[in-house]
């Protein structure tokens, strides 16, 4: 928490996921406290099936919980509705996928536009890839563009709406190391930039280094809070 | 600017044009028929109503013996009564040269002074004849048609007996004569019907009839209940042989017309009702895969902010474009058959003039309920879009559950290879979807069983009622009831077998409020030549009492077997007789009453009289019987049996033949485009299994069978519910279709479940080969990579 604003963007209590198999219950959370601030970075580490994912989709209003309370500036997304959720996706967050999730009929622009078309006062698709570094590929499908140019693109569709929040769910858990960190240092440089309130979920411990603050999960809850004390940037970054 | 989201909605339809192109030409079909029935109807009622407007159709008729000329203004002066025409009608028979057959006509007579005032004759060609022109006459268009008939040609008939000469000098159609067909026979026969109108003076003469009427026209002031009036009519006209008033509902061309329009409401509903149904399930079919397949971006833009709706619109706009595809396509085809279908009615029909236009409003539905049905049939597709939770559909479908087959939990494996396993799991695994399937490709097999229906009716009521019910060579009908001796003399033609005599006598059957004109056909306790029969085409004895019911008229008085019914006798001493139905008889055409000639004579009272007669004749001497019997006074009229029928086939023949092509088509659609559609589909959510066993060294051949083998055994299985599905569609149309007038068998024959079959598989064949020539193409790599 050594940088950024101390204004609080997100504040969760008791987050509890319970998701019910049949006979079985699987504990997805289990009482969740969390306090995210404005132009925050935040690395999410947990082991696999820790509950990460889970608390990324309630965060970002994909999802949303059995019980506990989550705030947006002070607004209770818990008590909204479908309607307002997604009001609140189109107008705060952006998310990046570890599968990058692009349109396959859609051009790079085009997947872009997909965003800016509904956002208010969004870049043009142009200047969000040019942001990513892929101002000269506009017109390629997704099938003609790489896995680590696929993520850019994503990135840029996520950002082109200029978020609030960008949420990012192992967004380099499919690219080798020097794709990863060209990825990496597109985040980075949005949350610089724009001030983007920003979480990274990732198995790789190394890129914690990046973050303001590490959170690590463990079995459904928060087992720890670390600030980095010093930053390194992503491009010194490798594994 | 076209949004990023409708561009993916254009091209998701690019990739899926092929099946998008089937489905279309299925709503085609059904926009087109709709199209094609709804104008063809619409057209045929406004032209029908302007022609009866126009030229004046009466509103009632009633034919008496005899009756005085002054007696029209007394008529005229009937409350209610605006407009009386009196009139002289009589049987002839024409001699046409070098046609052998007899023709039969109705002579008619025109006003004294001037065009008639109703049913007034639309000239076609030439002019009315002159009001003193005793040997000038009007000739029927229909007839003059067949056989060239111009005006300035003389034509011969036998009036009264009396053989008379008359020049041609019009043709004409009359709005009571828009179907033109003899009274008493089943189907219009243009080259042995004629209606003659000529001058009232000449026929006054012929029939010796001065200063007298047999027949009157009245129109009625609009709104004046047409029973009330009847009754004063008939009042008035029954010491001179009135034979009772009827009105539009029962005039024979208006019913005839009537029951063909009550036809295509009928087929206006159902046919496009198959089609739009069989296109909204292809359309769920598709869309319910393409939202499957397409559950991460659904999630991706739920999770950039789309809303559900603006989701439901994105899949909703990919439907509209394929039906509206579908809908144009069909509203061109519609009204292109539809113009071809009203030549065929202009022909049937002598409508002056035939106004065949696709009403904006026709259009407007046809678009409105492909759209309507299509979006039905994605509603639940769509839901399902709509329904997924953002988060949950990031991730991939859970993995499908396989278990052991029935038959190898029984046992059996070891007679299975292990692609046909694979057949029979996908099978068990998805019964729903494969009764889908199956359920598509038993209604386009129904359609083209539909197709043949026609055909197949009206050979099996052919075969019933004239070969299996009547057994005669010729009828004769007399001029009026006639002594019974006559029929000794007929006996005595050179070339006569056998002689049959009959009596027919109108009357009004009435049993509590229901009430229906027809005739009781008095016949010979034991005759051969003519024998009612029942649903299994067994000869029903005339019972001794009685009287014999056609079970459809039974149903319509509401009587059964035992109970009795009031019988107004139209002619003759009018008496009203008390008579008990003795039982029942099925015949498909008309609803008459039977009753043995001895009974009927001894009710009626005026002695043994004969109305007519059927006789067996040599079949080398049957020409000269006709010319003997020609000369006769008394013979109204003869007819060979099967002359009619032939000439209506002949006419039939070639819409009947269009008709079963067309739906052969249509069916063949559906089943192209279900066949087409689901092999796609499994196509495209297989091609990692196939791709897999491609891989391991399978053969094209070997899996295109696991693809397709799966199929053929749904069309096989499709087959036999089509035939059920056929029946059942065709049972419905008859029954929808069924009127006092004719009644429609349902009986195929063995050669319709052939080409119903047949086509139902090569439809299913060669939308397999369209899709296994993907199988070819398959390309390994890239579908072992792809990320689902
Ligand atoms: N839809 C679901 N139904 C049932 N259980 C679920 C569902 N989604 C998640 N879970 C369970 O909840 C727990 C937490 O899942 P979550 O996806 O949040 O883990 P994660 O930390 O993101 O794991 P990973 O690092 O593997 O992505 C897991 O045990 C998972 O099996
Ligand atoms: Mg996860």
């Amino acid at each position: 928490m050594s940088t950024g604003s101390p204004e609080l963007v997100f504040r969760a209590r008791g987050l509890t996921k319970v998701y019910r198999m049949g006979e079985v219950e699987v504990h997805a959370l289990r009482g969740v406290d969390l306090d995210l601030h404005g132009g925050e970075l935040v690395v999410l580490l947990g082991p696999s099936g820790s509950g990460k994912s889970t608390l990324l989709n309630i965060l970002g209003g994909l999802d949303v919980p059995t019980a506990g309370q989550v705030w947006y500036h002070g607004e209770d997304l818990t008590a909204a509705g479908a309607r307002a959720l997604t009001r609140f996706r189109r107008t705060h967050v952006g998310f990046v996928f570890q599968f990058y999730n692009l349109i396959p009929s859609l051009t790079a622009r085009e997947n872009v536009a997909l965003v800016t078309d509904i956002a208010e006062a969004p870049m043009t698709p142009e200047e969000a890839l040019a942001l990513v570094g892929l101002g000269e590929r506009l017109d390629h499908f997704p099938a003609q563009l790489s896995g680590g140019e696929q993520q850019r693109v994503a990135i840029a569709r996520a950002v082109a709406k200029r978020p609030a929040v960008l949420l990012c769910d192992e967004p380099t858990g499919a690219l080798d190391s020097p794709t990863g960190v060209r990825v990496l240092e597109v985040i980075e440089r949005v949350n610089a930039e724009l001030g983007t309130t920003t979480v990274v979920i990732t198995h790789n411990a190394d890129i914690a280094r990046m973050a303001h603050r590490v959170l690590r999960m463990a079995d459904g809850r928060i087992a720890s809070s670390e600030a980095n004390p010093t930053r390194t940037p992503a491009r010194e970054l490798s594994w | 600017m076209v949004s990023a989201l409708a561009r993916k909605a254009l091209r998701d339809l690019g990739r899926l044009r092929s099946q998008a192109i089937a489905i279309a030409l299925v709503v085609a079909s059904g926009v087109a028929t709709l199209v094609m029935s709804q104008s063809t109807w619409r057209s045929l009622e406004l032209t029908r109503a302007r022609f009866y407007a126009d030229y004046a159709f009466a509103d009632m008729w009633a034919a008496v013996k005899r009756a005085p000329e002054t007696l029209a203004a007394r008529l005229a002066a009937i409350d209610g009564v605006q407009a009386v025409e009196t009139r002289l009608v009589a049987p002839a028979t024409l001699r046409v040269p070098g046609f052998a057959d007899p023709v039969r006509a109705v002579v008619q007579s025109l006003p004294v002074a001037g065009a008639p005032v109703l049913d007034r004759l639309y000239l076609r060609r030439g002019r009315l004849p002159a009001p003193n022109a005793r040997d000038e006459a009007v000739l029927s268009d229909a007839f003059a048609d067949a056989h060239r008939y111009r005006p300035g040609d003389r034509i011969q008939a036998i009036v009264h007996g009396r053989s008379q000469w008359f020049r041609v000098v019009g043709v004409a159609s009359s709005p009571e004569y828009v179907y033109q067909i003899r009274p008493g026979s089943a189907f219009p026969d243009f080259k042995r019907f004629a209606i003659l109108w000529t001058s009232r003076r000449g026929l006054e003469a012929a029939l010796d009839m001065d200063g007298a009427f047999n027949t009157v026209a009245l129109r009625l002031r609009p709104g004046v209940p047409a029973a009330a009036v009847a009754q004063r009519v008939d009042a008035l006209l029954a010491r001179y042989g009135g034979i009772g008033a009827y009105a539009r509902d029962e005039q024979l061309s208006h019913r005839y017309l009537e029951s063909e329009l009550r036809q295509l409401a009928v087929m206006a509903l159902l046919f496009p009702a198959i089609f739009l149904g069989v296109s909204a399930f292809l359309l769920n079919v598709v869309l319910t895969r393409l939202v499957g397949a397409q559950r991460g971006q659904v999630a991706v833009l739920k999770a950039v902010g789309y809303t559900d709706v603006d989701v439901a619109r994105h899949y909703l706009g990919i439907v509209a474009l394929i039906a509206a595809g579908g809908a144009l396509l069909g509203v061109a085809g519609g009204a292109w058959l539809g113009h071809w279908m009203a030549g065929v009615y202009r022909d049937f029909f002598r409508f002056p003039f035939l106004d065949y236009r696709v009403g904006a409003d026709v259009v407007a539905s046809g678009l409105g309920v492909s759209l309507g049905a299509t979006f039905a049939g994605t509603l639940q597709a769509v839901f399902g879009a709509m329904r997924l939770p953002p988060a949950e559909a990031m991730r991939p479908p859970a993995p499908e559950r396989y278990r052991a087959l029935l038959a190898e939990r029984l046992g059996l494996q070891r007679w299975f290879a292990p692609t046909t396993r694979m057949i029979l799991r996908q099978l068990e695994r998805h019964p729903f979807k494969a009764l889908l399937t199956v359920v598509g490709l038993a209604l386009g097999c129904s359609i083209m069983m539909v197709g043949r229906f026609q055909n197949d009716a009206i050979d099996y009521l052919t075969q019933v009622e004239f070969y299996v019910g009547q057994h005669y060579d010729i009828a004769v009908d007399f001029t009026e009831p006639t002594a019974r001796a006559a029929l000794f003399e007929l006996g005595a033609l050179p070339g006569v077998t056998a002689v049959e005599p009959y009596r027919a006598v109108g009357v009004r059957l009435r049993h509590r409020a229901r009430s229906y004109r027809t005739a009781i056909e008095g016949l010979p306790a034991n005759g051969r030549l003519r024998t009612p029969m029942d649903v299994a085409l067994r000869p029903v004895a005339l019972p001794p009492d009685g009287l014999l019911l056609d079970a459809y008229l039974a149903r319509m008085l509401g009587v059964r077997v035992g109970d009795v019914v009031d019988v107004d006798v139209l002619e003759g001493r009018r008496r009203t007789l008390l008579l008990r139905v003795a039982g029942t008889v099925d015949e498909y055409l008309g609803a008459r009453a039977y009753m043995r000639l001895d009974t009927l004579d001894r009710a009626l009272g005026d002695g043994a009289l004969v109305s007519g007669a059927w006789l067996g004749a040599e079949p080398a001497r049957q020409g000269a019987v006709m010319d003997a019997l020609e000369r006769r006074p008394r013979v109204a009229g003869m007819g060979e049996r099967m002359a009619s029928l032939r000439s209506f086939l002949d006419t039939m023949a070639e819409s009947i033949l269009v008709f079963t092509l067309v739906t052969l088509l249509l069916g063949g659609l559906i089943n192209f485009g279900v066949v087409y559609n689901t092999a796609r589909i499994a196509l495209s959510e297989r091609s990692r299994e196939l791709a897999t066993m491609r891989v391991l060294g399978f053969t094209e051949r070997e899996v295109g069978a696991v693809l397709l083998g799966e199929l053929g055994l749904l069309v096989l299985a499709a087959v036999p519910l089509g035939f059920a599905a056929g029946a059942l569609l065709c049972w419905g149309m008859a029954t929808a279709m069924q009127s006092d007038l004719m009644r429609i068998p349902v009986h195929f024959t063995s050669g319709t479940y052939a080409i119903a079959a047949l086509a139902t598989l090569a439809a299913a064949a060669l939308s397999a080969a369209a899709v296994y020539r993907r199988v070819a193409r398959l390309d390994l790599l890239a579908v072992l990579k792809a990320q689902e």
